[in-house]
């Protein structure tokens, strides 16, 4: 079994309103210093043990529906889950 | 001519699409559930607004993969007059049946009020009754209505005249203020605002109505013969 961590953010040519919503608001609090703000999504897979490659699996799902790659981009990390 | 207003979980203009085809122009319109897996008896598929599967992940993400989909897929690969409203576009551009995307407005609100929009081609089976460049009056209902593509998209769209609608005025950020698309073939259009809450001066204007009087206009001439 593994567990498998996915991150979604916005393309760096996409605008992400929220984003810059949450800066300004960081801003008014006075921490000047943050330059930038994204928001993205983290979703965490379960997997059981198959035949299949987890990676190509993995990369199948974000394309097909975890991701919309016409404006995010994805990363993912796997951990080794040992059952009990 | 017979519509199809698809129903799926979240979806509520289904009503008024009804309404429009069935009760304005006196069509026949039947609503079908999510997961029907056959669409070969309408001649016209109508994908209505709402928040379909509660919006979760994107807009029309989910619904992309509703049974009915590969139905709606057929029947726009048939040359089948397939109309997308507001989460209706959103599922058409999730589903890949027509480019770009629909992102947050750009200031963040749901905004619902009535704008002007440019008829940009009304050299289309859903246009034919507005005059080219006429502007009209149209209610828009959406949080996540700003038009995005990419320019090699863009130019595509602009180059084959597949851009249908534009807003008057900026208010959602989207891409050169587009409201409306259609696909290569003319028989997909998806767009944001709601013809089908335009159809009657008792609840302030009827615009839209030309939009679903040209679906009909197009098939009859099409499939009615004059023996």
């Amino acid at each position: 079994m593994k567990k498998v961590k996915v991150y979604v953010t916005l393309r760096e040519s996409v605008l992400d309103p929220q984003g810059s919503a949450v800066m300004g608001s960081l801003h008014k609090m006075g921490y000047g210093e943050v330059e930038d703000v994204r928001i993205g999504k983290y979703l965490e897979l379960v997997i059981g043990d198959s035949e299949r490659d987890v990676d190509a699996l993995v990369n199948e799902l974000c394309h097909r529906l975890l991701a919309n790659t016409v404006i995010e981009d994805y990363r993912y990390e796997i951990e080794e889950v040992v059952s009990q | 001519m017979k519509f199809a207003v698809i129903v799926f979980p979240g979806s509520n203009c289904d009503l008024d699409m009804y309404h429009a085809v069935k009760d304005e122009l006196g069509e026949e319109a039947e609503y079908v559930w999510h997961d029907s897996k056959d669409l070969s008896g309408y001649d016209g598929i109508l994908l209505p607004g709402g928040f379909s599967y509660g919006d979760y992940l994107r807009c029309g993400a989910i619904a992309q993969f509703s049974g009915v989909m590969d139905e709606v897929r057929k029947a726009a690969e048939a040359g089948k007059p397939v109309l997308g409203i507001c989460n209706g576009f959103q599922i058409l551009t999730e589903a890949g049946l027509l480019p770009g995307v629909l992102l947050r407005n750009k200031n963040l609100k749901f905004m619902c009020r009535t704008v002007g929009l440019k008829v940009e081609n009304n050299n289309t089976l859903f246009t034919n009754e507005y005059e080219q460049g006429q502007e009209i009056q149209i209610p828009i209902a959406h949080g996540e209505g700003n038009y995005f593509c990419d320019d090699a998209t863009y130019s595509h769209l602009k180059e084959n005249n597949q851009i249908v609608f534009t807003y008057a005025d900026d208010f959602n950020g989207s891409r050169n203020n587009v409201a409306g698309i259609i696909n290569e073939r003319g028989n997909v259009l998806g767009m944001m605002p709601h013809p089908e809450r335009a159809v009657s001066e008792l609840i302030g204007g009827k615009d839209g109505l030309a939009l679903f009087r040209s679906i009909v206009k197009q098939w009859r001439e099409a499939h009615v013969s004059h023996a």
